[in-house]
């Protein structure tokens, strides 16, 4: 479609302001987490790096990040093969109850977080659940399940069965090729289901702040108290370190899926 | 039976919690619905519930009018700009979601940015921290993407050559806007819509870090009534509420969307 | 509509078609010509064919005269007015597109009823030219069908239906068939033919398909690299290629180098030490180049029969069965390719075997040596 000039420039325009709505809220942090007061006003004054010292000091923080860090890596590993055994299952199976199945396991994404949140504590209470690794990794697993089950199922749904009965064709077992056909035609929904989950968990804050205590805190358990308690700049000099950590991250990663694509070419 | 191991996790950790909650709200503190008819007969509760409403239906309105364009400019670029664009919604997900609260407060707070630019260009400033137009500028902003994204792909399926023929048959751009490229894309807005408004409804970080008395929404009732007033059955009469308003919601979506081309038929 | 209006060759006054005219129109995208100087009058209620390769300019021209290209430069009239830089909303000109381009959203009857609404007409008169359109198409029956329920051959009618409704004076096609099956496109050929008959509107049909522009067309403009190469009817380009290009992509075609000697007034080619055919004047002076039909052509055994033709020797690289005759691809000696055509049960012949190519030196078509004229089909 072509536009008009006028369309254009209105166009260009409204796009810009939504593309800063959208991102200026996870740059404001930066600045904040370099305050030479403890205050969260605008703009910072002078600079200094004690809100980092704190952070790897402070226990309440060091601690709590740690646990996070344990938590999302149980889970990433733990929601991946469920996931994906989950949605191999579901692809062998007959249309209509693979859809009813699917449907059941994606509830948790739209399960109002609070109501699954205190549905959680009330079993975690009876169980003794509250505030132990069990129970977070239990918690955050189910969360983190359709994402994994999203990305593998899309890649299935693109994946020829045919490869497969070609390589048994060509003298293959089972296992063979799952190793060699299967595995690395999935492997990218694989990865992307692990990242998700390890993300979801690691971010997870509503039915954390109901099953946490004292002894076991997560980082967003942590951020939540601090804000609600005090205006303490630490919380901006972790958000700065999970910003430049998950650009890192993702910088990479596509640096080396852009190799790998274009060695494959 | 792959399916299994995840399907009994399922339903110990989402099943039998949920159950547990709905027979609290009948059971407690004795068996019947008066939980329920103390939660429509209380006049705050009802307040709460219809803010949440009109709290969610802004959230949608304000995700689909920032939406609509963005989605359509990242069809017409080149790819470099596309790639910029598709960064800009994917980025608000690299920092944790609290973390990016924790920013609206240093945003919207009296002291915050907006009001040091609104006082600096000499506006005076205003009040947004704690009110109902901080809240939904905060969720709109962390819903946005979910909006974006479907109503992209969408937009991406459009035939532009639809277009051209549709000029060619007389129709003006704008005409041929509004009668071609704006009904093919609104199975995307449904979607996208739906999305936002049943997450919204079930908000709980933004409202309680942004939100005043004022601006309290559901899931902040429930964690009251149940965290601080010990109020199961009460706390769990108002989660049944929310709960069965969302699938009610999704149960009526699901059919308008999927016979979405025969419903812009008949309009 | 006007059944059985006369419009071939001789388009009458009642005439509905506009006149087209194209005066040295050139496109380029930076460096690139897409169009170089391309010149075409179309009559009114012509049936014009515009024939190439693809990337030959074709499809571009096309696109310049429904307005959604703007030339680079040159005129270009429809009607006898001037259209440059009137929007294509505004031109009234059908467009049938290669991939039909149906709203998916309207059903048959909605998509057709489309240009009408634009218009105004409503009502029962809106009614009344969806249902005559259709009936035209032969599509009455699927009014209330979204296009997803229809197939492919089906979709190109209503397309069609489409762009006729409005009752444009000139109707754009764009490579319509090329999505379809062979059976389904020569059954639709024949239906084009009698819908332009009918209507006689002009109409102007881009394909890359020269069997298809043999049938269909009063005229046929082949394209090259963004220039027109020739302008005639069917019989014209098969008969008198103007250049080797248009000889070579029109019909099957054996091309022969040979040498050129002059002698006094008289240029002689010869071939293998044969003198073929005696000329005047030798365009570009460069090596001629001949160009011989296929059944132009004869096969014989090696030395037998011969009557005074030309004769080359060869041998049988491909023999095809095509159920009226045969086809063959002769290996000739100097490494070139002939290909003759016999109806005649009597001279079958194997791979293998060794022949010898007959021809009149009066069925020699000698052309400019053109070294541009390789042909990208696709």
């Amino acid at each position: 479609m072509e536009m008009k000039p006028l369309t254009r420039v209105v166009l260009g325009l409204v796009c810009l302001l939504v593309a800063i709505w959208l991102v200026a809220p996870t740059l404001v942090v930066v600045p904040m987490s370099f305050n030479e007061n403890k205050s969260l006003a605008f703009p910072p004054q002078g600079f200094s790096w004690q809100w980092y010292q704190n952070f790897v000091t402070n226990p309440d923080w060091s601690n709590s990040f740690l646990n996070s860090l344990k938590v999302a890596s149980i889970v990433a590993v733990l929601a991946t093969v469920l996931g994906t055994l989950a949605a191999f299952g579901l692809d062998r199976m007959k249309a209509r109850p693979a859809n009813l199945l699917r449907m059941l396991m994606l509830t948790p994404m739209v399960v109002p977080g609070v109501v699954l949140a205190i549905g959680i504590y009330a079993v975690y209470l009876d169980t003794r659940l509250v505030g132990t690794l069990l129970g977070f990794v239990l918690a955050h697993t189910i969360l983190a399940l359709p994402f994994v089950l999203i990305a593998v199922s899309a890649n299935l749904e693109v994946f020829d069965r045919r490869l497969e009965t070609a390589a048994a064709s060509l003298g293959a077992n089972a296992l063979t090729t799952f190793r060699t056909v299967t595995l690395p035609l999935i492997a990218p929904g694989l990865l992307s289901g692990l990242l998700f989950a390890f993300a979801t968990s690691f971010d997870e804050i509503v039915v954390s702040l109901f099953i946490t205590n004292p002894y076991l805190k997560t980082l967003p358990v942590q951020i939540f108290a601090s804000i609600t308690r005090d205006a303490d700049p630490t919380v901006a000099a972790v958000g700065t370190i999970l910003l430049f950590a998950t650009t890192i991250l993702i910088g990479s990663g596509m640096l080396l899926l852009g190799r790998e694509r274009k060695g494959r070419q | 039976m792959l399916a299994l191991p995840a399907l009994v996790l399922l339903l110990a950790v989402i099943g039998y919690p949920l159950l547990t909650i709905i027979l609290r709200s009948l059971s407690e503190p004795e068996w019947g619905l008066q939980n329920y008819i103390w939660f429509f007969s209380m006049p705050i509760n009802l307040t709460v519930l219809q803010r949440t409403f009109v709290i969610s239906t802004w959230v949608t309105l304000v995700c689909v009018v920032s939406a609509y364009p963005y989605a359509y400019l990242m069809t017409a670029v080149g790819p470099r700009v596309r790639l910029v664009l598709m960064l800009c919604v994917l980025i608000p997900f690299w920092v944790s979601g609290v973390v990016r609260t924790l920013s609206w407060v240093i945003l919207l707070q009296d002291s915050g940015v907006i009001n040091s630019i609104l006082r600096s260009l000499g506006l005076g400033g205003v009040r947004l921290i704690r009110t109902q137009t901080g809240v939904v500028i905060g969720m709109a902003q962390v819903l946005l993407p979910f909006m974006i994204l479907p109503l992209y792909s969408v937009m991406k399926g459009i035939d532009l050559r639809l277009m051209r023929a549709a000029q060619s048959l007389g129709a003006r751009p704008s005409r041929a806007f509004f009668t071609i490229y704006l009904p093919l894309s609104l199975p995307g807005v449904y979607a996208g819509a739906i999305i936002v408004f049943i997450l919204a409804l079930g908000f709980y970080i933004t409202p309680a870090l942004l939100g005043g008395p004022r601006s309290t929404m559901l899931s902040t009732l429930v964690q009251t009534q149940v965290l601080s007033l010990l109020q199961w059955g009460r706390g769990g009469a108002m989660g049944v509420v929310l709960l069965v308003t969302t699938f009610v919601l999704l149960a009526l979506a699901a059919p308008v969307m999927r016979s979405r081309y025969r419903e812009a038929e008949r309009r | 509509m006007n059944p059985g209006q006369e419009s071939r060759g001789n388009p009458g006054q009642e005439s509905r078609g506009a006149a087209i005219d194209l005066k040295s129109i050139s496109k380029a995208y930076g460096s690139f010509k897409a169009l170089d100087g391309v010149s075409l009058h179309i009559k009114a209620g012509e049936f014009m064919t515009l024939l190439g390769p693809s990337g030959s300019g074709k499809t571009t021209t096309l696109n310049v005269v429904a307005g959604f290209t703007e030339a680079s430069s040159g005129a270009l009239e429809v009607g006898g007015k001037s259209v440059v830089g009137v929007p294509a909303h505004k031109r009234n000109i059908g467009v049938v597109f290669q991939h039909y381009a149906l709203f998916p959203h309207m059903t048959v009857s909605r998509n057709v009823a489309y240009p009408l609404a634009l218009r105004g007409v409503a009502g029962a008169e809106r009614e009344r030219r969806v249902g005559q359109a259709l009936d035209m198409v032969k599509m009455a029956d699927f009014g209330h069908r979204f296009p997803s329920e229809l197939s492919g051959g089906q979709q190109q009618r209503v397309a069609l239906a489409r762009a006729i409704v409005f009752d444009p004076p000139l109707l754009l096609m764009d490579e319509p068939l090329g999505a379809l099956d062979k059976k389904l496109r020569e059954w639709l050929q024949l239906e084009i033919k009698r819908i332009h008959r009918e209507l006689g509107t002009t109409f102007v049909y881009v394909t890359h398909d020269q069997e298809e522009a043999l049938v269909l067309s009063d005229r046929i403009a082949v394209f090259n690299r963004g220039r027109i190469e020739q302008i005639g009817t069917g019989r014209e380009l098969y008969d008198e290629p103007a250049t080797l290009f248009v000889g070579k992509f029109i019909g099957d075609s054996t091309v022969l180098r040979g040498a050129a000697a002059t002698s006094g007034g008289e240029t002689a080619i010869d071939i293998a030490g044969q003198k073929v055919a005696t000329v005047k004047r030798l365009a570009n002076g460069g090596r001629p180049v001949m160009l011989l039909r296929p059944e132009k052509l004869a096969l014989a055994r090696r030395g037998v029969g011969g009557d005074g033709r030309n004769r080359l020797t060869g041998r049988i690289g491909e023999a095809i069965y095509l159920g009226s005759g045969s086809k063959y691809e002769v290996d000739l000696a100097d490494g070139s390719k002939a290909i003759v055509r016999s109806t005649l049960e009597a001279d079958s012949f194997a791979i293998g075997d060794e022949v010898d190519v007959l021809f009149a030196g009066a069925d020699v078509k000698l052309l400019a040596d053109d070294d541009k004229a390789d042909l990208t089909l696709t």
